[in-house]
């Protein structure tokens, strides 16, 4: 039996048919990680003790005990005296950590290369970016490095590394999951959420990782629980035309009409709808992100964690400099007001949009994985890359991405929004078009 | 907001405020990367704003924690442990006022 080929649902079913034992199960996945983590330095540590459904978790979420780097070389030697609650929920439902997972430094970057310790490469290609900046989940979930991964996402981070390496990825409502011990990037931004290899699987990790814990005052709302409801036929799926325009790859677009073709079989009702603001997003996110990027790493001052400030990488510079810059005095209504109040009006947009239709579908990513070194020059190229990502990002909605096929042999992800706090339709919508499809049981040949 | 082009001089000061020290080969890169970036955010001007509100997306507001020692208070050694420099249970800073 292929025990590293099998999703978490198959998994749990597994084991409890006593097929393997837990220990034969993290063997598998620890024997998989010695021979395959030189070629794609997924992980950053490795726990040899893992004893429980191993799980990798992006080394930006803090862990008693194991060293948290945040990618950085800041926090290089950095032993959390304290876990994050997503890691405290998990272990009680029997999860270990199997290992801390490569990452933008700060989880800022689009492609995996701003790590301080080295790129992460993308199992189907390895002289592609797995998409970043949760990029060592995304590659180990996609190289069957791990049961499931977790992620972190601010403006795509979690959806955009899992359509790059094909597998699936969450991020959920903002406020759904507490970020206590997530370390802070953009504060009205960041969410955690699962990377994984079917839609199953996502909404089980949800379950686990999310509800109120009084230490994240965004997070208000109960554990997500899904209810054993059917799809209605006729579900109104909303196609954004703005989604649709320049700068997306034709390859790309061909595999997301050919999805959107398979959900309207599959009883869907496609409408148009229009988010007229898309185009003002990425600006209006890179003045909101970076401003909190330049509050939340004003704490890193060497003084009661980690090493001093020149150790910061070139993109948490560019990002400190831009947000203090839109902070200053006589900068801050022309650029950081501006950017909230144009929030709004993307907010508004998805709040019109689903007055037609139950979810928005659309791609992740307007191309396919891109070369490693390609953008590393012109950071405003790879910011665009977002472009699809940022405006739910910013409207705190959640957002889906399911494997949907391949262009020039790379997968390509299918984005699935819905309301703030709709969940469960998204995952309705996403299994019911992969329970239709094979393309989350391709893997790549490594 | 008009074309904004940042000089040596502002590269200077952001970096200053920031409290980041860069060689000055980063503040030229800097500074050009700042503008081209600051250029591309300049079409926030073409979206129409009067009257229109800020928000936090969760809908929360004014959240209060409680008046009481919560559970996620680190015994003093914990909070320490990672500090470069410490003496008799405290992190040692840097001098804010000249001896």
């Amino acid at each position: 039996m292929n025990i590293t080929g099998l999703t978490l649902t198959e998994t749990l079913k597994a084991l409890e048919d006593k097929q393997f034992s837990k220990d034969e199960l993290n063997e598998a996945y620890l024997e998989r990680i010695k021979s395959l983590n030189d070629k794609l330095n997924a992980f950053l540590l490795v726990n040899e003790q893992s004893n429980g459904l191993p799980a990798a978790i992006k080394d930006i979420i803090v862990t008693k005990g194991i060293t948290t780097t945040a990618g950085s070389k800041i926090l290089e030697h950095f032993v959390p005296p304290y876990n994050a609650t997503v890691i405290d929920r998990l272990s009680e439902n029997g999860i270990s950590i199997i290992g801390k997972t490569n990452l933008d430094e700060f989880a800022m970057g689009s492609s995996g290369e701003n790590s301080a310790y080295g790129p992460t490469k993308n199992p189907w290609d390895l002289t592609k970016v797995p998409g970043g900046s949760s990029s060592g989940s995304a590659a180990a979930v996609a190289a069957d490095l791990c049961v499931f991964a977790l992620g972190t996402d601010t403006g795509g981070s979690i959806r955009q590394p899992a359509a790059l390496c094909g597998v699936v990825g969450l991020k959920p409502s903002y406020g759904r999951v507490s970020r206590y011990g997530s370390i802070a990037m953009a504060s009205s931004l960041d969410q955690i959420g699962p990377i994984t290899k079917s839609v199953a699987d996502a909404r089980l990790v949800l379950e686990w990782i999310s509800g109120v814990d009084g230490k994240d005052s965004n997070c208000n709302v109960e554990k997500f629980t899904m209810q054993p409801s059917r799809l209605q036929a006729g579900f109104r799926v909303g196609v954004p035309r703005e989604y649709f325009g320049k700068g997306l790859d034709q390859e790309v677009e061909k595999v997301i009409r050919e999805a959107i073709r398979k959900l309207e079989e599959l009883g869907a009702q496609i409408i148009e709808v229009s988010l007229p603001h898309t185009e003002y997003a990425i600006a209006a996110y890179y003045i909101i992100m970076a401003s909190e990027v330049c509050a939340n790493l004003a704490r890193f001052d060497g003084i009661r964690f980690g090493f001093g400030r020149e150790n910061f990488g070139a993109e948490a510079k560019r990002r400190i400099m831009l947000g203090t810059f839109s902070l200053s005095s006589g900068y801050y209504d022309a650029y950081f007001e501006k950017a909230a109040k144009v929030r709004t009006l993307i907010k508004q947009d998805f709040e019109k949009a689903f007055q037609e239709c139950d979810v928005i579908v659309g791609p992740v990513s307007p191309t396919t994985a891109w070369n490693t070194g390609e953008k590393v020059s012109d950071p405003l190229s790879m910011y665009l890359m977002d472009v699809y990502t940022v405006p739910p990002s910013l409207a705190g909605i959640p957002g889906l991405s399911v494997p949907c096929g391949f262009a020039g042999g790379m997968p390509v992800g299918l984005h699935i929004l819905g309301k703030y706090m709709g969940e469960e339709i998204i995952f309705n919508v996403g299994e019911v078009y992969e329970n239709a499809t094979d393309w989350h049981k391709e893997k790549p040949k490594l | 907001m008009s074309r904004m082009k940042l000089s040596k001089d502002q590269v200077k000061h952001v970096a200053k405020l920031a409290n980041l020290p860069l060689t000055e080969n980063e503040e030229e890169k800097y500074g050009e990367q700042l503008s081209e970036i600051l250029e591309y955010i300049d079409q926030l001007n073409r979206a129409d704003t009067p009257g229109v509100a800020t928000y936090n997306v969760s809908g929360q507001e004014n959240v209060m924690a409680k008046d009481e020692v919560g559970n996620c208070t680190l015994p003093q050694e914990d909070a320490l442990a990672n500090a470069s420099k410490k003496r008799q249970g405290f992190f040692v800073t840097k001098g804010v006022f000249e001896q």
